[in-house]
């Protein structure tokens, strides 16, 4: 495997990694023959991320030597990160970028040729694994918004940096809305402010959305997809459904293509809490027991909400069974489960661990290990060697 | 209750959204006090050793081009409003080439302090309006007496600050030193700043500063006008209140008196920029930390 990226795209390839860096811990690289692609999934599976650079976008592009199998690894974010932590300085005296498989295939090498002859070399170690794919279709999204990123961008300037959600919407006259979104708290004694802007719909491309629709979904995550576009001075296109349904971002060029699946909260009356309720004040429903917003804490209830269908290379599972909420998704990072691929039950998990015995198969065992712990023996343990009474 | 007001001249908007600032620099919560001709700004700080207070008056009329309230009643014609001084700070800040900013109380799932800014973005044709909604606590009539305009007592000596941003860069590496400052001043325009520890003594001299004339000079005039007063605050109190400043006051004046078990300095600011805009600050810092109060005699 060969790429070389020269230029102006270094720095491109370098703010990709910085959006991506922005949602999961691991970034999994693979060339493909339509382009290389780098993928990341959050620790709660409520986001996933991909760019897919086009073979135009590099100067040389191979994506396998002949004879040698496509690579598909996984490499710590922060390793990648460090390569372009500072865009400034990648910009300014980074000249070429190479990123190739170390003659024994035990790291990936990624060199950067820089100004006054000096390379930087970073040798990279990374884990064989299975493809990350979520499965999204943002063509059976209905509703769908399409506007040059910097309108987003100055559009979210308003909100605070530590706002976690906000809710997308279309209001009354046809104005798209976002709005700060705050968990209702027990004790609402100290109330959050709320934070709404409207955003006339001449300033989208394109608006195909029925006005009072509304989902919400992370702001931190979106923020760094919205950074990305904004400096390469794309259009942001919006996918969407009803709440509870992931939310797809896309941004198109001939040289690279980017999707962005955020997860969205599940509200069972989201017309009266939402900003574009036309009614007049309603009392606030009685909302599911959500969990936090910080996205860490999606292990709590509800976990359905925010799981986005996932799959391997290996196949869909066909299997309806889902596995019980009371799993907390954190040990799904490092034990991956099998997928399910019941669109509307909005969860699965992907296998990524190669040589799997069949999902299916493998998912049972797996929760019967899991259940073993949940539900341990009661009982006392048999007694294998008694006490020795009466020894000074 | 009502309120209703409208922000449309640019400079006012800054010049009210730096205040704001200030104010959130100082305390997290503060009142708000909404009266047919003013604006006020309030914050009570007391602590049991001494804390920071502050009166703020605005003229609404130097500030807004339509004000509309109404009060509690009709014999209390005023609104006392609790808010987190941040928010209101934050929501300014997304004002800054705004349009129009309508600021007006409304009570959405909650009473609130909702502003609204209409934004004119240059890429686009259309105008973006941004609507901030600031929780408020309403305060019931009967904790009105306590935020009542501080009376300033009779003061043993009142003097004219120097450059407050002078003053600041000195007391900031007072606050290096030790925790709490010595201000002394006498009728003769000559202010020092002290601080005193163990190890070192440091002291910077202000001369040539102008003594304004107080209405009730009666205490003053029993002073020998070389005579310090000295006042012991917490260095840290009054470096919170120089580093809020933003707004360059015409006139600052710090007036100290002395009790035996108390001391304190009051910090009066008059702002009269050139577009008229007043605004009366007086910050009250206090100390019950020196109960004795020493005074440099210099008689002759």
């Amino acid at each position: 495997m060969k790429c070389l990226i020269t230029g102006g795209n270094v720095k491109v390839l370098g703010k990709a990694v910085h959006s991506l860096s922005r949602i999961g811990d691991e970034l999994y690289l693979e060339p493909l023959k339509d382009g290389l692609s780098l993928r990341t999934v959050n620790s709660s599976r409520s986001a996933y991320a991909c760019f897919l650079f086009a073979p135009l976008f590099f100067q040389q592009y191979q994506a396998a030597s002949p004879g040698q199998d496509l690579l598909r690894c996984k490499i710590l974010m922060k390793a990648f990160l460090s390569v372009f932590r500072s865009l400034a300085t990648v910009e300014k005296s980074v000249e070429t970028c190479c990123i190739s498989l170390s003659g024994s295939h035990s790291h990936l090498v990624v060199q950067l040729h820089c100004k006054y002859g000096v390379t930087k070399t970073h040798n990279l170690s990374f884990q064989d694994c299975e493809s990350l794919q979520a499965v999204f279709d943002s063509a059976s999204c209905p509703h769908l918004l399409r506007t040059p990123a910097r309108v987003l961008a100055e559009a979210v300037l308003s909100f605070p940096l530590a706002l976690t959600e906000v809710t997308l919407g279309i209001g009354r006259g046809r104005r798209v809305i976002l709005r700060s979104y705050q968990e209702e708290e027990a004790d609402s004694t100290s109330k959050a402010m709320v934070t709404e802007t409207s955003i006339g719909d001449e300033d989208f491309q394109q608006l195909h959305a029925p006005e009072g629709i509304a989902v919400t979904f992370c702001l931190k995550e979106f923020r760094g997809l919205l950074s990305f576009a904004e400096s390469a001075n794309l259009p942001l296109t919006i996918h969407f459904d009803v709440p509870g349904r992931p939310v797809i971002f896309t941004i198109e060029d001939s040289l690279l293509d980017a999707h962005f699946v955020l997860a969205t909260l599940l509200e069972q009356d989201s017309c009266s809490q939402g900003p574009c309720s036309p009614k007049p004040q309603q009392p606030v429903p009685q909302k599911q027991a959500h969990s936090t917003p910080h996205l860490d804490d999606f292990t709590s209830d509800d976990i359905d909400c925010y799981m986005i269908a996932m799959e391997t290379t290996g196949g869909n599972e066909g299997s309806g069974a889902q596995p019980s909420t009371s799993l907390p998704p954190v040990s799904l990072a490092s034990h991956d489960l099998a997928p399910t691929s019941e669109e509307e039950e909005e969860e699965a998990e992907p296998s990524t661990v190669p040589g799997t015995p069949p999902p299916k198969k493998f998912r049972s065992l797996f929760f019967g290990s899991i259940l073993a712990d949940v539900h341990s023996p009661q009982g006392p343990n048999p007694v294998l060697a008694e006490d020795s009474d009466g020894e000074g | 209750m009502k309120f209703r007001a409208k922000i449309v001249d640019l400079a006012c908007l800054n010049h009210f959204t730096r205040v704001s600032n200030m104010i959130a620099k100082l305390a997290k919560t503060c009142t708000l006090r909404i009266s047919p001709e003013k604006l006020n700004f309030i914050l009570c700080d007391k602590l049991a050793s001494g804390g920071v207070s502050m009166w703020c008056e605005l003229e609404q009329e130097n500030f807004f081009s339509e004000f509309q309230m109404e009060g509690v009643s009709e014999e209390n014609n005023e609104i006392y409003l609790e808010l987190t001084s941040e928010n209101l700070s934050r929501a300014l800040k997304t004002a800054q080439n705004s349009r129009a900013l309508k600021i007006k109380l409304t009570n959405k799932h909650f009473p609130c302090l909702t502003v609204s800014v209409e934004l004119q973005v240059s890429s686009s044709s259309s105008s973006r309006i941004v609507v901030h909604d600031i929780p408020i606590k309403v305060l019931p009539r009967r904790l009105w007496k306590d935020l009542q305009e501080p009376s300033i007592p009779d003061c043993d000596v009142s003097i004219c600050l120097p450059a407050l941003k002078m003053m600041k860069s000195v007391v900031e590496k007072m606050r290096n030193i030790s925790n709490q400052l010595v201000i002394e001043a006498n009728l003769k325009g000559e202010l020092n700043l002290k601080i005193e520890t163990e190890l070192v003594c440091v002291t910077t001299h202000f001369k040539d500063l102008e003594n304004p004339l107080l209405p009730s000079d009666s205490v003053s005039q029993n002073r020998h006008p070389e005579d310090m007063a000295k006042v012991h605050i917490d260095i840290k109190k009054l470096l919170q209140f120089l580093v809020g400043q933003q707004v360059t006051p015409t006139k600052a004046v710090c007036s100290e008196f002395a009790s035996p078990l108390l001391t304190s300095c009051v910090l009066h600011m008059q702002v009269c920029p050139v577009l008229g805009i007043e605004l009366a600050e007086t910050v009250s810092l206090e100390s019950s930390l020196e109960p004795e109060v020493s005074r440099d005699a210099e008689e002759e």
